[in-house]
């Protein structure tokens, strides 16, 4: 069980670089399809970070929807507007923006590791095992029902608010 | 021979080396003899012609003849093209053809990973072929490239619903989403009694049979659905500009996904690798196994390349409507019906 997870955690360091590495790639990329390739390897990552977790449900609906929907309406979005191949001077924003993000992006860092932090603390997590399928949708359709329901709810409001805008006649 | 594969269990690295030789030679196999059988001589005989005949008895081995020309070209890349991705873009399509030969069970023991996600993994990996063929299309810096991969992104998402859609029936009746669970529930099955050919899912998924079929053969951008690669409009489309062993890559990865498309039809639908009257757990299944499923495999793959070689292009307003307007729908209504009796029965 030592070994196992000793090469777990070499694993998920590797990942986590890779994943930093990409979203910085992400937002300092002069190309805009560069940038969105980047994207890939950061959602690749998460999904293969949720393998290590032992959650394979979370990581296939990762794969399927992320990089299997959403990153190809990016990449198709890009390709229709603006398709041109080397580097794109005017993408980079001037330095409020810049340091505005930054202060953001430490801010959320700080909350997520604290709210972390005091979740969990110094527990330690025991032997992962796989979770089936099958207790992922028996815990949505009982416990977490009323939450599942209202987010579909809201998905289902937010699609037709994207027909009702889209739709000019 | 049998009881020693059995009892074979090796350690964890050398089954993992194992399965991934197992895979490297299995994916370009496959596609040979799909690419063989179908392409060179039943579309020939199709047509009233002859089909290769020099290389190899009647013409067999020209395909391999072709890879090796391919091999042997030189690697060219366009003007201005963006070099990295373009290299990289028949990996990426290359890549989802191989993950996608990790689920599909040959027996019961026969199988790279019998994952407990099974079928929802399969419809996951076979979306990231998309990736590739964007990358592809941007990065030849040529428009007709650019076009093709548009037209390409548009089809696969338009029929990647139907696909999932019609899977969701069959998962309905087996109640499991695992590919073995699935011919285990058919090969346990009875029609009316009967259990000589168990109840492969066919019988009453017929209507998911379907439309499953039709949304692989547009996932392969197959004609009739072949409008990204249309050689008469785009030349051929995101293709256009690779030449060698990249371009063997595309080959060879449309025909092994024609494959194991054709195999995930045969677990959903047609029972798999299970022989009903035989226990599932026989030992006979390290060798009958994979022959039951390549059998299978080859009937379904007759029916995609038959469709392929028959009919004419859609137009791509045709297209679209097919999928949005007629087969979404369907499939839909096969899901709501499958649910009513699955509850009632």
């Amino acid at each position: 069980m030592l070994a196992l997870l000793v090469a777990q955690n070499i694993a998920f360091y590797v990942i986590a670089a890779l994943i930093v590495f990409g979203a910085i790639r992400v937002v300092t990329c002069k190309n805009l399809m560069h940038a969105a390739l980047w994207l890939v390897v950061v959602l690749a990552g998460v999904a293969a970070q949720y393998i290590l977790l032992a959650a394979e449900f979370v990581a296939v609906t990762q794969v399927l929807v992320y990089l299997g929907a959403i990153i190809v309406l990016f990449l198709f979005g890009i390709m229709l507007t603006r398709a041109k191949t080397g580097t794109d001077e005017d993408l980079d924003n001037g330095t409020i923006p810049k340091v505005g993000a930054g202060v953001i992006g430490v801010a959320m860092l700080g909350l997520l590791g604290y709210s972390l932090w005091d979740g969990f603390g110094d527990q330690e997590i025991g032997d992962l095992l796989v979770q089936r399928t099958a207790e992922v949708s028996d815990s949505i359709f009982s416990t977490y029902l009323l939450p599942f329901e209202v987010i579909s709810v809201l998905l289902l409001a937010a699609l037709i608010g994207a027909i009702v805008l889209a739709r000019r006649d | 021979m049998t009881p020693l594969l059995a009892a074979f269990a090796p350690p964890y690295w050398l089954s993992t080396v194992i399965k991934v030789l197992v895979i490297g030679a299995v994916v370009p196999t496959t596609a040979l003899i799909l690419g063989v059988v179908f392409l060179f001589k039943i579309m020939s005989w199709m047509q009233s012609r002859l089909g290769p005949q020099e290389a190899g008895p009647r013409g067999t081995l020209q395909l391999l003849a072709d890879g090796v020309k391919f091999l042997q070209k030189e690697d060219i890349s366009p003007n201005g093209a963006d070099l990295w991705v373009f290299k990289a873009a028949p990996l990426v399509v290359l890549a989802s053809t191989l993950l996608l030969y990790v689920a599909l069970p040959s027996s019961l023991h026969l199988v790279v990973e019998d994952l407990d996600v099974g079928v929802f993994y399969v419809l996951a990996v076979s979306s990231l072929s998309v990736i590739g063929v964007l990358m592809a299309g941007w990065a030849s810096n040529n428009k007709y490239s650019l076009m093709g991969a548009l037209r390409a992104a548009g089809q696969l998402i338009a029929y990647e619903l139907p696909m999932v859609l019609a899977v969701v029936g069959v998962v309905i009746q087996a109640g499991t989403m695992s590919l073995n669970g699935i011919v285990l529930s058919q090969n346990d099955g009875a029609v009316f009694g009967i259990t000589a050919i168990g109840n492969p899912f066919i019988l009453t998924q017929f209507i998911g049979f379907f439309i499953f079929i039709a949304a692989v053969q547009a996932e392969l951008t197959q004609p009739p659905f072949d409008m990204p690669v249309a050689e008469s409009e785009i030349v051929s489309g995101y293709q256009v500009e690779y030449t060698g062993f990249r371009f063997l890559i595309f080959f060879l990865a449309e025909f092994a996904t024609a494959f194991v498309f054709a195999g995930i039809a045969v677990v959903l639908f047609l029972g798999g690798w299970a022989v009903p009257w035989l226990p599932v757990d026989s030992d006979w299944y390290y060798v009958l196994g994979p022959a039951v499923l390549f059998g299978k495999v080859m009937a379904v793959a007759f029916l995609i390349f038959w469709v392929r070689f028959t009919y004419p292009r859609l137009r791509e307003d045709q297209l679209q409507s097919f999928a949005w307007k007629f087969l979404i729908p369907l499939a839909l209504l096969n899901i709501v019906v499958t649910a009513v009796l699955k509850v009632v029965l």
